[in-house]
């Protein structure tokens, strides 16, 4: 059990993404975890053959237990739970079954060509990609190729799922009973329902002229529905407590504000938005998390990591923590990785990707274990100005409130401008003042110049 | 399009976008980041399923007008 956050101290297992005798290589997520503020996907830290599962789906293990062993050769996996034959050996001919595993990544040399994410989805699927007719180009394996072979696999029986499946077989208006599992011993999935929900007819999914009853009728009783968002709620809260009282208790705050002049960063947002479908279209707090990731690049005290042993370790990398508020309650603050290197376009598609999984309950463990500077933006809820808590061990929180229409004055003139206030809660530990003082200045003097950004 | 069918895509793209939202309770004087409690990502993302399920392109300067749900509505059964 990895840990998901500073503030983790255990992990639930709510879905297994492999079992046994699946083959896994570095960085594949092998299984959904719960903790008490969010859902993650954990990938595989070896490549190798899972030999077993060591945790069972719905217990609950400190961070640190290890949840499964992987093997480096297939000679090695005990009594596996379903057939994974040997690499050398030619295939069973009347497996009704189709497998995953070593095989594939023997036959991978002659195998027609497969983009890591199909593969990745292939092996989430049970399929074996040999036995695959790839329609792509050069032969290739498509999404589509693999979601065909799926189909042709015989269902198993009797319905088991994991609770994220059914709150999101809710969410989508599946119906469980009709959705053949993927998952260990017939579970129905995540993936399976996300696959059954892309197959809705899209007048189901958006009835225009329909019914609108429909997407909102849940799949599953209310009431089970009801208990199980509280709770997640409740125990968020209590995890949100604690960390902040730890923050509260341990870091010397300090908090700076200014005002930032939006004019010029606003003008160019809308003159590019103009010509974009809206899909590509950029909001305001793309520009400002940019500028807030390249200033953190420029004033290194900001961005990094307090520790009571080693002092302050400040991080050659941005990796910026976003703030995303749950709509049932609660926040998370995952991170964009080398935020400063992306272009405006790309950051923005991030950040719709983070907060749509955020808020889906689907984070990866990477984004939540290593912001290393966090942003909080409550300005689209009104608020002139936010001053935030520093998520420990990180040494700044970053506040950003309403764009709104303000009276400008310069040089003798008076104009109205958007504008936007910026605030930093800064670790005295760390820096003082004057750095804070400079950091939300050269977010300014960035944002000046959004073609730059 | 008429606004019955504008309300149906309306209120199908809410309870996409913002799925907790009882929209048998809301009032169509609701405001859209206020009182739904959509920020700037889920309004772009209620534009953009809008666009997709009707074919109305909201631009960005007709943004104030379809700050509630009513103004959204009515646009939609204007330009539709």
């Amino acid at each position: 059990m990895p840990s998901l956050g500073a503030d983790m101290e255990h992990g639930k297992i709510v879905e297994w993404l492999v079992k046994p005798g699946d083959y896994v290589r570095r960085g594949d997520l092998v299984a959904v975890v719960d903790t008490d503020k969010t859902v993650m996907d954990v990938e595989s830290f070896q490549e190798g053959v899972v030999a077993e599962l060591l945790v069972d789906l719905g217990e609950t293990v400190p961070i640190g237990t290890p949840l499964a062993r992987i093997t480096q050769t297939p000679a090695e996996v005990g009594a596996p739970r379903h057939e994974a034959p040997a690499p050398t050996l030619p295939k069973p001919a009347a497996s009704g079954t189709a497998t995953t595993g070593p095989a594939t990544a023997a036959a991978a040399k002659e195998a027609p060509p497969i983009a890591p994410p199909v593969r990745h989805l292939a092996h989430r699927l049970g399929v074996d990609t040999a036995r695959i007719h790839g329609t792509g180009k050069g032969g290739a394996i498509t999404r589509a190729d693999v979601e065909h072979a799926v189909a042709a696999i015989p269902s198993a029986g009797r319905v088991r799922s994991s609770p994220r499946a059914r709150r999101l077989a809710a969410e989508f208006g599946v119906d469980l009973s009709a959705v053949s599992g993927t998952g260990p011993e017939g579970a129905v999935t995540v993936a399976d329902v996300q696959h059954a929900a892309a197959a809705l007819p899209p007048e189901a999914a958006v009835p225009v002229a329909g019914v609108p009853e429909e997407v909102t009728a849940p799949a599953v009783p209310a009431t089970g529905r009801t208990a199980e968002a509280r709770e997640r709620v409740a125990s968020l809260r209590r995890a949100i407590g604690t960390l902040m009282s730890r923050s509260k208790k341990t870091i010397p705050h300090y908090y700076l504000s200014t005002t930032l002049d939006l004019r010029a960063a606003v003008d160019w947002m809308q003159s590019v938005n103009a010509q974009r479908p809206v899909a590509s279209r950029l909001v305001p707090s793309a520009l400002l998390l940019k500028a807030a990731a390249l200033a953190a690049k420029e004033v290194p005290e900001v961005n990094g990591f307090y520790d009571d042993d080693d002092g302050f370790r400040p991080s050659a990398s941005v990796h910026l923590g976003v703030a995303v508020a749950l709509r049932q309650g609660g926040l998370v603050a995952p991170a964009i990785h080398d935020a400063d290197t992306l272009a405006v376009d790309v950051l923005m598609e991030q950040l719709r990707d983070l907060v749509s999984r955020a808020r889906a309950g689907r984070l990866q463990r990477a984004e939540m274990a290593d912001p290393t500077i966090t942003v909080t933006n409550l300005g689209d809820l009104g608020v002139e100005s936010v001053f935030g808590v520093i998520y420990p061990p990180q040494v700044a929180m970053v506040g950003f409130g309403r764009v709104m229409e303000q009276p400008w004055a310069q040089n003798g003139m008076l104009g109205v401008r958007p504008a936007v206030i910026a605030t930093l809660s800064a670790d005295h530990r760390v820096s003082d003042g004057l750095r804070g003082g400079r950091y939300l200045t050269r977010i300014d003097e960035l944002l000046q110049k959004p073609d730059e950004l | 399009m008429n606004e019955q069918d504008a309300r149906a895509a309306v209120q199908a793209a809410i309870g996409k976008v913002a799925p907790d939202v009882d929209l048998a309770e809301v009032d169509e004087d609701a405001r859209l980041r206020q009182d739904l409690e959509l920020d700037s990502l889920d309004f772009l993302r209620l534009v953009e399923t809008i666009d997709t399920a009707t074919g109305v392109d909201i631009p960005e300067r007709d943004y104030p007008a379809v700050s509630t749900v009513k103004g959204l509505i009515g646009y939609l059964a204007a330009h539709g």
